[in-house]
This record gives structure tokens, sequence and C-alpha cells, in this order.
């Protein structure tokens, strides 16, 4: 039997990774997005765990909204990405100071 | 040791391996190729914690969808990556560290004696005839119902945001306009020219669709320039 803080863990370790990845690749949004959805997938892991040791199927339910709003998130986050490429050349976040930030 | 722990312990070890591969590989192609690793294994997991419906619905909307497009976008974009990796042994440090301290915040947190999860009751088998996606329906469509249509207006929207960003109008291209191909009448696409059957060679063919088809009586330019108005009207209503 595999214990509740076996998955815990595992979704701790994803999470971590995936902050030590947008740490890591500041300057590349593509590999950014991919960490946030990683991020997501430890978080859903989380989820999942405890909807099945407490026996309740809400936890389920918001993954399956979760997994929706990622997906939302990923289409227009890749809209953005290719309309920033379009105008700028370019999707070096280092090169995106047009708003003096 | 029994299988399942086995199979724990292969899937969760692969799913980091391929998170590392994710946040340290130099190409994106490869990052979304371990990504999609990752998804797959974690699907792998939730199916041991009996979330048949949605480790299905990972690899189908995440392996199937989310990834596709995100290795379009990779592959569309002709991006120079060299730029794209500076800084990497810079944050490496900063990264690892706030990294590691927020792992170990949460394992100790998990791990502690008086919330310890590794205590926590193992779930009761369910039942043969239990169908996961039917309970999850179930919640979905009672208890859940309105959130359920949110998700639903979510996803209409990025549809249309989406669609809204990357549209862009070239000037030279031809479009349609529905409303005009609506409000048109017959008199703009449509005139009878009136034409002296007599003088056709064949006067049995040219009747029949005469008032339809302009005739076209030899030498007469005007039934010609008619036949010209009628296609500029309808190629551009």
């Amino acid at each position: 039997m595999i214990p509740l803080s076996h998955f815990l863990t595992l979704g701790a370790v994803l999470f971590g990774l995936s902050i030590a990845g947008i740490f890591l690749n500041r300057k590349n949004i593509i590999i950014i997005l991919m960490s946030i959805e990683l991020m997501l997938l430890a978080v859903n892991m989380n989820f999942v765990a405890f909807s099945y040791f407490l026996d309740d199927t809400a936890g389920q339910v918001f993954v399956f909204f979760i997994l929706t709003v990622a997906a939302a998130e990923a289409a227009i986050g890749l809209a953005i990405l290719v309309v920033l490429f379009r105008t700028r050349g370019t999707i070096n976040v280092g090169d995106l100071d047009q708003l003096q930030g | 040791m029994d299988l399942k722990l086995i199979i724990f312990w292969v899937f969760s070890l692969v799913l980091i391996g391929a998170a590392i591969g994710v946040i340290t590989t130099r190409n994106p192609v490869q990052a979304a190729l371990f990504l999609v690793l990752a998804f797959v294994n974690s699907s792998i997991i939730w199916m041991l914690m009996e979330a048949e419906f949605l480790a299905i619905t990972l690899v189908l909307v995440y392996v199937g969808a989310v990834m596709v497009l995100f290795l379009f976008v990779v592959m569309m974009l002709d991006v120079n990556l060299v730029p794209l990796r500076e800084g990497f042994t810079r944050y490496l440090p900063v990264g690892g560290l706030v990294a590691a301290a927020i792992v170990l915040q949460m394992i100790l947190l998990i791990r502690v004696k008086w919330v310890d999860a590794s205590q926590y009751a193992q779930p009761l088998p369910k039942p043969a005839d239990y169908s996961n996606t039917e309970a999850l329906g179930m919640a979905m469509y009672t208890d859940y119902l309105f959130q359920f249509e949110v998700a639903a207006v979510i996803l209409l929207v990025a549809i249309i945001a989406a669609i809204a960003l990357t549209m862009r109008r070239r000037p030279l291209t031809k479009y349609q306009r529905p409303a005009e191909q609506v409000l048109v009448q017959k008199a703009d696409r449509l005139r009878v020219v009136q034409v002296n059957s007599e003088d056709n060679q064949n006067p049995a063919v040219m009747s029949n669709y005469a008032a339809a088809v302009p005739a076209v009586a030899p030498g007469d330019t005007s039934v010609d320039d008619a036949i010209d108005d009628a296609t500029e009207q309808g190629a551009k209503p």
C-alpha cells in the first residue's frame, strides 16, 4: 500500500522543480509556460491524492476545472507568444522592455 | 514491497527525471517531449489513485492537444536559442536554493509528527461495479453544474481570444461580407434583357433561358457589358 505522504512528497518535488525551472529559464517564455504546466500538474497530484484518501469526488472535480483553465491559459499564452514574436521578432524576456518596467 | 509500490516508485522516478529534463534541456522541442513523458507518467500515478477518468483525460487533453499546441508553436517560431540560455548558470544557485527550501518545507509539513500523512488511513477498495467516470459525472452535473457551465464559458473565451489575437488581415486577401450577401436584392444580381429570339441561330434552345441568362445576340456589346456587371456584382456584393 502506498501511503499518502508518498504522493504529497512527489507533488512537492514536482512543484519545487517547476519553480527552479522558472528561475533557470527566465529568458525563455516557452520553458516558463511549460514550467507553469508542470506546477499545475503538481497541484493536481495533491488534489487527486486527497480525493483518493478522503474518498471524496470533489477533489477530482476540482482537478477537472484546473485542467480546463490550464488548457485555456496555454492556448491564450501561446497566442500571445505568437503575436509577440510576429511584432518584435524575439521571445527573449530581456528584450521586452517596452513598458520600461 | 508490493506491486503497487514498485509501480509508484518506477513511474514517479521517471516523472521526476522528465521534470528535470524539462527545466534543464537546451532545446524547447526536447523540453516539450519531456513534458509529454511527465504527463504520461503522472497519468499512470493517477491510475494508481483510482482516478481513471482524469488519468485518461490528462493523456487525451494534455498530450493530445496542449502539448501538440506547444510543439506547433515551438516549431513554428524561428527562435534563436543562444540568448535564451544566458543566465542559466548565474541563476542556478538561487533557483536551486529557493526550490530546495520550498520542497524541504513542504516535506517537513507532510512528515511532521502531528499531521503525519504517512499514517493516513488507507481507503477501502471500491466495489467491482464502481465507475469513476459515473461518479465524477454525477458530481459534475448536480453539485457543480454552475461551475461546469463557467468552465465551458472559459473555454469559449479562450477560443475567441486565441483566434482574435493571432488573426491578421492581409490587405490583398478577399473576404466575404455576409451581411451584404444576405441583403442582396434580385435586381442587384439579375437584369432581364429583351432580345429578339428570331435572330438567333437556334431559337428553340435560346428561348428556354432567355429570361434567366442574358442572351448574347451577335454583335450586341451591351449584353456583354451586362454580363460583366452581373459577375462583378456577384463577386463583390
